[in-house]
């Protein structure tokens, strides 16, 4: 009795250790990923980041880089965001359990797995090419053209997350709103994306921070761009584009730049991070 | 009478003891298949209008089953078929020429779990009200007030109407859900089980409640607690393996059980 009691002890601790001893792998990475971000981006931390263009080079800052970044990702979200969650709600609520609903499913999935590069490559051929020849023959990169292609990033994430949180409202409210006599398209629109609202939101939040360090859809779509413009049809500069151009650059002021624009990026999708986990945590709570 | 509403009659004869005279709800040739499972059989019953009719029987009897074929919330599942024919004042429910929006209009269900929806309390049974009529603000709160008394619920909701529904407790989320189904103003009211999630004393309040609805109400409740249904009915139904067994007067169920089933079950030898 002893003996196998024992043995059941040891057996537990030593899948304690491991388990454990992983758990600290993947987090000391994290951390020292974390860490190394900080101090070399804060060190390079500077007003003018915020005040100047990529034109001046190492004298300059990253300002056309965090505006581009920002309309870039805005035409994304606002892209997916309708259809994501509108097919999201037809996933789980229209097509749950169908044949044709379990397919687009998978096929979803694989989207979500999608090599990002692929996207933007995708975009180049449908949207770069095209407008290229139409405009005798003058590329025509733009910061909507990188926005669809982060928004065919996001439309997947976007769509899982909105099918999944919607399967997660209990069928007994479904029945006690059918059970009133209101109809399928009412009690989906308002009681439904009610009630899984802030999974939603941060669905959307989450695909938001996937989608704002991408920098492979970008280079075939945005391209990149040295001056300040605030005209999506315009080449734009990016941040993460701006960290790849400035981290194969041999100057030491550029690296610096390079680590400063990983740092506001990174903070970005932290604080991303953070606000869907605060919105989902009490929602959870109020249930 | 048809002859086959004839025949209907003549099966049931020997369960049916005193035939009601205008019933509510007429029930013939009930049968209902999910699957390829058989789970309702042959089920036949006349539900008599302003009285409380429970269904009592083990778990997987039908019981439920039964209940949620009287407002056709069993439909939005793919698989599921009902035959034969439900009557309510005279009018099949199964005919599918018969509006769903009509039908749950006039037949309300509460269900087992209290599943008050994602708003405010005043929102909850304001919902379904304006789906069905157009109210002016003044006579659209006096139909909440009125269904919020009528569920015994208005003196703990009157200075929070505008509050979350899911900040009440599971007895107050129970009877928000009753006079969200009374507010529609429902000739019949279906109640699965309705206070199998909630303590004693709300248990309790709901029953007391039962009581004071059914002067206006047809109410039909489901309950495998066998003391409930001989507390608030008027009539008892039970059923085993998707048949009807008995359905009789509470008292008679209760005292002298027709079956030898009925009696083996009332007196706790199996279920």
């Amino acid at each position: 009795m002893d003996a196998l009691y024992l043995r059941r002890r040891l057996t537990n601790a030593l899948a304690l250790v491991l388990s454990t001893a992983a758990t600290l792998v993947g987090l000391a990475f994290l951390a020292w990923i974390l860490w190394e971000t900080l101090r070399q981006g804060i060190a390079a931390l500077d007003l003018k980041l915020f005040t100047k263009i990529t034109a001046y080079g190492d004298q300059g800052g990253l300002a056309n880089a965090m505006v581009g970044s920002l309309i870039i990702n805005v035409v994304g979200i606002a892209i997916a965001t309708p259809v994501g969650v509108l097919a999201g709600t037809w996933l789980a609520e229209y097509a749950n359990r169908t044949r044709l609903g379990e397919t687009i499913r998978f096929l979803n999935d694989i989207l979500l797995s999608a090599p990002s590069i692929v996207m933007g490559l995708f975009v180049y051929t449908i949207i770069v090419l095209p407008s290229t020849a139409l405009s005798d023959g003058n590329t025509t990169f733009s910061g909507f053209a990188g926005g669809v292609a982060l928004a065919l990033i996001a439309l997947p994430v976007i769509v899982r997350t909105t099918d999944e949180m919607l399967r997660l409202v209990p069928s007994t409210l479904r029945e006690a709103a059918l059970s009133l006599g209101v109809p399928q398209w009412k009690l989906t629109s308002q009681i439904l994306l009610r009630a899984a609202r802030s999974g939603i939101v941060t669905g959307v939040l989450l695909a938001l921070a996937r989608i704002s360090g991408e920098t492979a859809p970008l280079l075939f779509t945005a391209f990149g761009n040295n001056f300040m413009t605030l005209d999506p049809m315009d080449k734009m500069s990016s941040l993460p584009q701006v960290i790849y151009q400035y981290a194969n650059d041999p100057g030491e002021a550029m690296h610096a730049l390079a680590w400063a624009g990983a740092f506001v990026v990174t903070l970005f999708v932290l604080l991303l991070s953070l606000a869907s986990r605060l919105l989902f945590t009490r929602k959870v709570s109020h249930d | 009478m048809t002859s086959r509403s004839m025949n209907a009659a003549l099966a049931l004869a020997p369960s049916m003891a005193p035939p009601v005279a205008e019933p509510k709800l007429k029930v013939r040739d009930l049968h209902f298949h999910y699957d390829g499972f058989h789970a309702l059989k042959n089920i036949g019953m006349d539900i008599p209008e302003s009285q409380v009719t429970a269904i009592i029987g083990p778990s997987g009897c039908g019981k439920s089953t039964l209940l949620r074929i009287f407002n056709r919330i069993y439909a939005i599942y793919p698989k599921l078929k009902a035959t034969g024919s439900i009557e309510l004042d005279g009018e099949n429910i199964l005919d599918p020429r018969y509006s769903m929006n009509r039908l749950r209009s006039k037949v309300g269900m509460v269900f087992q779990k209290p599943v008050p929806f994602p708003m405010t309390i005043f929102e909850n049974v304001a919902y379904g009200i304006r789906h069905h009529e157009r109210l002016s603000r003044a006579d659209l709160e006096a139909r909440v007030e009125q269904a919020l008394r009528a569920a015994a619920l208005w003196d703990e909701a009157k200075d929070k109407l505008k509050a979350n529904a899911l900040g009440l407790s599971g007895g107050q989320q129970q009877r928000l859900c009753i006079a969200r189904a009374i507010a529609l103003k429902p000739e019949v009211l279906l109640l699965d089980e309705p206070t199998s999630a909630l303590d004693p004393i709300a248990t309790g309040r709901i029953e007391q409640l039962i009581e004071e609805l059914k002067s206006q109400f047809t109410i039909v409740i489901v309950t495998h607690n066998m003391q409930q249904a001989a507390r608030v009915s008027d009539r008892t139904a039970f059923m085993y393996l998707g048949e009807l067994v008995e359905f009789d007067e509470t008292e008679k169920i209760f005292t002298k059980p027709g079956k030898k089933q009925t009696e083996d079950y009332i007196t706790g030898r199996f279920g």
